[in-house]
């Protein structure tokens, strides 16, 4: 708490400090600028032992963050202070108590970019190196050590970094090191400036260090990793492959295995006006790649695999059965159509009539036992029949006139829960259909009613579910909203429980609250293709975010 | 109690910036639909209103009201010159989505990807959607969280202020 109050004054006293310096700004404007955002989380838990809400013995629980970033010409500093006390339900509980896991300072000029203490980075699509944050899901893989990038010859950019990962409010173990290139041929090569086509190349290596303290096995303490990627943009067309190669790494993922790991995604896209279709392949062998042999769950990633799968917004569609990428092996396909039918057609009214059609599945990759330190060997295209998701779905967005706006969606999964979840005891493969009606009805310039209708069924897991959601917003500043969720088709009669939520929230420029009360149903949150499970709770819960 | 206190001293201490504080456009380097580096310190409209605002594929509230401002954008445009640059923050997930979608959609903005949320983490953005109103010095005068019906209207009045050189407080 100490701490806290420290920090509160500097924070205050900065304030006042810059506010005083800035009335006379106006005359010099060479006193920088400091900016930065809050969010404050809390919720007050309430026993419900019938949804299987975990007891909260502290019955208050919040998480808390505040940025701040201050620049001044080529010169940025910030930091950010972190406060879980305790970390809300649902997040890891060795997030417990505070601190400042996030600060630099950083300096850009002539091209030349370097910062000092923590950095976000992505080399490619982050199949070999990827820091980032994801609040909601409590992930943050940042790196604290040095970064020194180069972009001064057009058409050119080059990195390289050394540094260890954030694990809760400490560091990994082990030190990553990496180097990435990229090229732009039409902007680096003078003859090629007017050129149609642009093909970009790039690529990358990332090595770990963490030293070997096991006595039964002799592990790898340098595990040295490879990528390389090519992108061509060709009028409406863009193709882009990306592949990435890791030595042998041992590691409680993949339980300990010698093979070497590799990952394959190619992504072919054509637009025009009005049409655009996405297709994409991957294939993903071994490829779990952390700081820390031993680590688990979201921690300590340094590459990202993305599910190629739909990100679903719908309420049933998005948190009951999401994909999650499996990094020991997948092979996996996606395509994605979207058309706007043409407005002042019989099907395209007076405002056009989108229609998105969505594809994608994901099998097990090949597999055959060696019985070595192998663990085995795998046939690069052969499909395996132990089919992990499918996902089809078709959704139509039709704006009726000035007032009215319809959107409907149907989708097809097919659910894997025992390799997704990792839960054993999962009904193996579920088989769902939802279906969802959207209305939205403007009132006014400024009211306007929404209005959700879902239902998901499946002979399945927890049966099937009904989801209603009325949202009235007052713009610009208040929304309401109700949700009722209902899971009437519980094979368990007694487990047929309805979990109502209702919302207020007020909303003023960059400054926002939102206060909820009722009954949150267990699910798995997702936001990127990493996903968290989220345990049922039951009680009032606030949300604020602000920044200035 | 203590957190009530952690939250008022945190409101208290953002009020003061708030009140205190000219803000420009930081310089980050993002990626343009068509993969080429991009630096936000070019971002220009001659003097014009622009408008910035932050989205995904998957955020149904950012795309709504993209929707929206679409169907008039080029009214907007013929009346104020204002130039709205939509900065995508889908990660390697969706981003190759993101150029179909636009286009599938048919809008005209200029669009920007920032698959690793660096621009979004360097303008202090919480969450989607989030906007921002640069006037013709590049200064932001307006910050707008979260999106609902009819917020299009009130943006293209902010706009036309902002267009005319009028204060929009």
């Amino acid at each position: 708490m100490q701490k806290f109050f420290f920090l509160l004054t500097v924070i205050i006293s900065s304030g006042y400090s810059i506010s005083i310096a800035q009335n006379k700004q106006s005359q010099e404007n060479n006193l920088g600028e400091i900016h930065g955002n809050v969010q404050v989380d809390f919720q007050i838990y309430n026993n419900d032992s019938a949804i299987g809400a975990p007891k909260v013995p502290e019955k208050f629980r919040l998480n808390g963050f505040t940025n701040l970033i201050y620049t001044k010409g080529k010169f940025t500093a910030g930091i950010r202070y972190e406060n879980y006390q305790n970390a809300l339900l649902g997040f890891d509980q060795r997030y417990n108590g505070s601190g400042i896991p996030f600060k630099f300072a950083n300096y850009a000029n002539n091209g030349w970019d370097i910062t000092a203490g923590n950095y976000y980075e992505q080399f490619g699509s982050g199949l070999i190196l990827r820091a980032y944050e994801e609040r909601g899901l409590g992930y943050d893989n940042v790196f604290e050590g040095v970064r020194i990038k180069f972009s001064g010859i057009k058409g050119l950019s080059l990195k390289g970094l050394v540094g260890k990962q954030r694990i809760f409010f400490g560091l990994s173990d082990g030190i990553v090191r990496g180097f990435d290139g990229e090229i732009s041929l039409n902007e680096l090569i003078e003859s090629r400036k007017d050129k149609k086509q642009n093909l970009f190349l790039g690529g990358s290596f990332v090595s770990k260090y963490q030293s070997d303290q096991n006595n039964v096995f002799i592990l790898p303490e340098n595990v040295g990793s490879w990528e390389g990627r090519a992108r061509l943009v060709s009028g409406n067309f863009n193709f882009a492959a990306e592949y990435v190669y890791k030595i042998n790494d041992p590691s409680a993922v993949n339980k300990y295995i010698y093979k070497p790991g590799e990952a394959l995604l190619l992504s072919a896209a054509y637009s025009q006006k009005g049409l655009g279709i996405n297709l994409s392949v991957k294939r993903i062998d071994n490829m779990n790649f952390r700081s820390d042999r031993d680590a688990t769950l979201n921690n300590l990633l340094i590459n990202f695999l993305p599910a190629l799968t739909r990100q679903h917004t719908y309420n049933l569609a998005a948190t009951i059965y999401p994909y999650a990428t499996q990094p020991n092996g997948e092979l996996g396909m996606q395509a994605d159509v979207i058309y706007t039918i043409k407005k002042g057609s019989l099907l395209g009214g007076n405002y056009g009539t989108t229609v998105l059609f969505n594809f994608s599945n994901a099998y097990n990759i090949d597999v055959k036992p060696t019985g070595d330190e192998m663990g085995y060997k795998s046939d690069y295209f052969t499909f395996n029949n132990d089919m992990y998701f499918q996902d089809v779905n078709i959704e139509i967005n039709k704006k009726i006139n000035k007032s009215w706006k319809v959107n409907l969606m149907y989708a097809n999964f097919v659910f894997n829960g025992k390799v997704i979840t990792g839960v054993t005891d999962k009904t193996e493969v579920v088989y769902a259909n939802i279906g969802v009606v959207d209305v939205t009805y403007k009132i006014n310039s400024k009211n306007a009613i929404r209005t959700e209708i879902q239902t998901l069924t499946t002979k399945q897991d927890k049966g099937n579910w009904a989801t209603f959601l009325s949202e009235y917003t007052f713009s610009p500043h208040w929304f309401y909203s109700v949700l009722l969720q209902y899971n009437y088709g519980n094979p368990n009669p007694d487990k047929r429980l309805l979990y109502p939520i209702g919302n207020i929230g007020y909303t003023k420029e960059a400054h926002r609250i939102s206060i909820g009360y009722g009954r949150q149903r267990a699910g798995i949150f997702c936001v990127g293709g990493v996903c968290r499970q989220v345990p049922a709770s039951n009680g009032l819960s606030v949300s604020i975010t602000s920044s200035f | 109690m203590k957190k009530a206190v952690l939250i008022l001293s945190i409101f208290f201490a953002s009020n003061l910036f708030a009140q205190s504080n000219e803000k420009t456009i930081p310089a980050v380097e993002i990626k343009t639909l068509d993969g080429k580096t991009f630096n936000t310190k070019d971002i220009d409209n001659g003097g014009k209103p622009i408008v910035i605002d932050f989205w995904a594929t998957w955020c149904s509230p950012c795309k709504a009201e993209l929707n929206a401002i679409a169907e008039n954008y080029a009214d907007w445009q013929k009346e104020t010159g204002v130039k709205i640059i939509a900065v995508s923050i889908d990660d390697a997930r969706n981003m190759e989505k993101v150029k179909p979608y636009v286009q599938g959609k048919n809008w005209e903005y200029e669009v920007l990807l920032d698959p690793n949320g660096d621009f979004k983490r360097a303008m202090n953005v919480n969450n989607v959607p989030h906007l921002f109103i640069l006037d013709k010095d590049k200064v932001i005068v307006y910050q707008q969280n979260s999106a609902a019906p009819g917020d299009d209207e009130k943006l293209f009045e902010l706009v036309k202020k902002v267009a005319n050189n009028e204060p929009i407080k």
